[in-house]
């Protein structure tokens, strides 16, 4: 790259800069963020408030579904309860929402924070577990949770949930759209937790999850404190399915039990299988989806006048089924798996 | 296996970005740019409204726990406004109703309505069905300013004119119904030990706000709600049974009237049964206490709703020389003979006739305020068997009903109808006005 700069003087000044910037993890990845930014401001703006919204939505599941991706890619533990904890964040969201009236950046803060406070909990037993009994201790952890919403129905709203309805903030205009403050918000959270995961896992911790997840008694034997990362994992995953949780709340306009529903928690396990395992990019094409195929597929199906009866109500869901496993068995690494190695077959030729 | 690499968080924000753009490309933008028209001229008044069409849409649950019996109303409305196409249409607009299912999910909903909304351009939101489902969406229908109009869900809270402008009820709403059936019983059963089953959310809170009006405190010995989302209602059926109830009032949907049924016959306990409208429908029940019970002997279904109380808010088949229900056979046969008539289809289709004697008397290049205004100064009573309660301060629907009993899989009434408010001390009077009848032409007058 040096080689463009023609003037002699000039090349050392340049070349410690890029090699300042190939050191720095952090800045590079700051810098790689701003220019997603950029990219996502430009494409908000060109998009119809219905696609804003559908890019809000797709934002918020990439937050949840990247915490759960280095969960299981990296730490090797499985969970099949993070829409749990997306729980937690969108109930604690919407009440500091309703009761205290905080600005939207603290009430996300707090929701992160609270989220995994609960996931550190959860992984306290959750280190002691591994392979099925975890999978089936968060499992119960989904099932159960939604409850607690009727438990104490004064408090939570039971079974209508609590309303969580933002408003875009003044500066903007009164006639500014909704769906472009929502999409806003949530991509600016989304590139947030993925500079954030992605020096994480560059990281000294990513280097153990890792060593953790391919033999835990020779990481063990390393030094490492194989119970203290495990548990770590689980914050971070909880804490980013907590925001997750938030930001779904927000362009959703609610939280409720339904909302949070066990489906939800294998939608997420879903969306990181087929985005690929251990990917941050395979978060957001697994998020992509499972946002947009589904409703992609009831268009064509009402289109087509097949939604408006009963009995083929059904097809689209029937439809994504065969997508999900067409995607499975083409791409068995999942997404961006199978892109990288189309990427260096290319390559190597 | 994680990528930091920059390379790949590049190929990341890519990749959103080609998605991002593949959706725009698909995008279908049309807006109505009407150009101000005479007095005569059909024009594109409003989003929705073209020269010769008007696009309504809704949320509805066709798949998913809801979907048994609802599933029939969106398609029943339709039935009516292909009636109304076929005869004239609304000014000569052709009605397009576009329905969605949410297989009653609230997320799905907000999903659904935004896509009505902001993508197919709407005009209004048509009988969204269910109450946690349209709460979920009601404000930022609201915050489109688009109309609201006929909720299906009779929960008090679309009455809010002030913080809900756009938005109306249709149908008797819980506390008014929840009053009448109260002192029906307070009246028919002095003395009885009463029990309490509803539903935990605001359908069966307000059901039960409403009893509690009308009944002593005294008198009601056990009050037992459940949980739409855990069918296992063995537990509170015990406790009904062991504080002694005689009569048990039920405000539930269709599914948890069968299985209260059920349950109670399985603990060989036989209380007088009274249900609250929505979760009555006979030929609805029938069906799921067959289902439930597995019994495919004929008439099984119906000898189990024999003698449940419930009551009505809008003419029953039974009733078969009225002139609703008579208009009502003709479409049921001629548009929707794939269904049973059954409450459900009853439903749908005088909702839809509301909607279109809304529509006419919004004018004939409507904007979509001009539906609201028309709506907040009041419809004359038609299709309900008591008058709407319809102002700008007062976004409730019908305001009354009769008591009835159902037997041999039909709905027969046995008292006049009664009119009340929805505050406890309002009084509850029996209306002596008949019920007009419906236009022989099917369709009301502009």
């Amino acid at each position: 790259m040096a080689s463009d700069v023609s003037e002699q003087i000039e090349v050392p000044a340049a070349q410690r800069r890029l090699a300042w910037l190939s050191r720095s993890t952090l800045a590079r990845h700051v810098l790689l963020a701003a220019g997603g930014a950029v990219v996502l401001y430009l494409i908000s703006v060109g998009l119809d408030p219905y696609r804003d919204y559908l890019m809000a939505q797709v934002a918020a599941m990439v937050v949840a579904v990247a915490g759960l991706t280095v969960l299981i890619g990296l730490s090797g533990q499985i969970s099949i309860g993070n829409g749990a904890f997306m729980a937690v964040g969108g109930y604690t969201g919407a009440l500091i929402f309703m009761h205290l009236h905080w600005p939207l950046g603290l009430i996300l803060v707090v929701a992160a924070v609270v989220a995994a406070a609960v996931g550190a909990v959860f992984g306290l037993a959750a280190a002691r577990l591994r392979g099925p009994y975890l999978a089936g201790a968060t499992l119960m952890f989904a099932v159960a949770l939604p409850f607690l919403a009727n438990q104490f129905s004064g408090v939570l709203g039971g079974d209508q949930g609590l309303g969580f309805f933002i408003t875009s903030p003044a500066f903007l205009g009164v006639n500014f759209s909704l769906q472009r403050w929502q999409a806003w918000v949530n991509c600016g959270v989304g590139l947030v937790v993925f500079v954030l995961l992605a020096n994480l896992t560059a990281s000294k911790v990513g280097r153990s999850w890792r060593a953790i997840r391919d033999d835990e008694i020779a990481a063990a034997l390393a030094g490492l404190n194989v119970a203290g990362y495990k548990i770590l994992a689980f914050i971070v995953s909880a804490a980013c399915a907590g925001l997750g949780g938030v930001l779904l709340a927000i362009y959703d306009g609610t939280v409720s039990p339904s909302l949070f529903t066990f489906g939800l928690s294998i939608q997420l396990l879903t969306a990181a299988v087929l985005g690929g395992l251990g990917s941050l990019a395979g978060a957001i094409w697994g998020a992509a989806l499972l946002v947009i195929v589904p409703i992609y597929l009831q268009d064509v199906a009402v289109s087509h006048g097949f939604a408006s009866q009963a009995t083929s109500a059904a097809i689209p869901t029937l439809a994504y089924g065969v997508v999900l496993i067409v995607v499975m068995l083409a791409f068995p690494r999942g997404i961006q798996g199978g892109l990288s190695r189309l990427v260096k077959k290319k390559g190597s030729l | 296996m994680i990528r930091s690499h920059p390379a790949r968080l590049a190929a990341a924000v890519a990749g959103v970005a080609a998605l991002s753009l593949v959706a725009a490309a698909c995008s279908s933008s049309s807006s109505g740019g009407g150009k101000p028209g005479g007095s005569g001229v059909l024009t594109a008044s409003a989003p929705g409204i073209t020269a010769t069409t008007i696009t309504i849409g809704s949320h509805q649950p066709l798949t998913g726990i809801a979907a048994p019996g609802y599933d029939e109303i969106a398609p029943a409305s339709n039935a009516y406004f292909q009636y109304v196409n076929a005869h004239g249409g609304i000014y000569g607009r052709k009605i397009i109703y576009k329905y969605l299912n949410d297989e009653y999910n609230p997320a799905m909903t907000s999903t659904v309505v935004h896509q009505l909304i902001l993508q197919d351009n709407v005009y209004a939101i048509f009988n969204g069905l269910g109450t946690p489902t349209h709460l979920a969406v009601a404000p930022f229908i609201n915050s489109e300013h688009v109309p609201d109009v006929f909720v299906a869900s009779g929960c008090e809270c679309w009455n809010a004119p002030s913080t809900l402008p756009d938005t109306f009820g249709w149908q008797l709403d819980y506390i008014r119904e929840g009053k009448i059936l109260g002192k029906y019983i307070e009246q028919h059963f002095k003395g009885k030990k009463i029990g309490y089953f509803y539903q935990d959310d605001e359908f069966g809170q307000d059901g039960v706000k409403g009893l509690s009006y009308e009944i002593p405190k005294s008198q009601v010995v056990s009050s037992q709600s459940y949980d739409p989302t855990n069918i296992k209602i063995a537990p509170q059926v015990a406790a009904l049974k062991a504080a002694g109830a005689q009569v048990v009032i039920s405000f539930s949907v269709p599914a948890f009237t069968a299985l209260l049924k059920l349950t109670m016959l399985g603990l060989k306990y036989n209380p007088q049964l009274a249900v609250s409208d929505v979760g009555s429908d006979p030929i609805t029940l029938a069906g799921l206490l067959a289902e439930f019970a597995k019994n495919k002997t004929a008439g099984f279904g119906n000898s189990l709703t024999n003698g449940i109380i419930t009551d009505g808010y809008l003419p029953s088949t039974y009733e078969t020389t009225n002139s609703w229900i008579q208009l009502w056979q003709k479409i049921h046969t001629q548009y929707l003979s794939r269904y049973q008539l059954d409450g459900n289809v009853l439903y749908g289709l005088a909702v839809a006739y509301t909607f279109v004697q809304a529509m006419f008397k919004a004018g004939k290049n409507p904007t979509r305020q001009d539906l609201v205004n028309a709506i907040n100064g009041g419809l004359p009573q038609a299709v309900g068997v008591a008058p709407f309660a319809y102002s700008a301060t007062d976004h409730n629907g019908i305001v009354g009903a009769y008591l009835g009993v159902i037997r041999n899989g039909e709905l027969v009434p046995t008292t006049p109808v009664f009119v009340t408010n929805d505050t406890p001390t309002g009084a509850i009077t029996t209306l002596n006005a008949a019920q007009p009848s419906a236009p022989a032409s099917g369709i009301p007058s502009p």
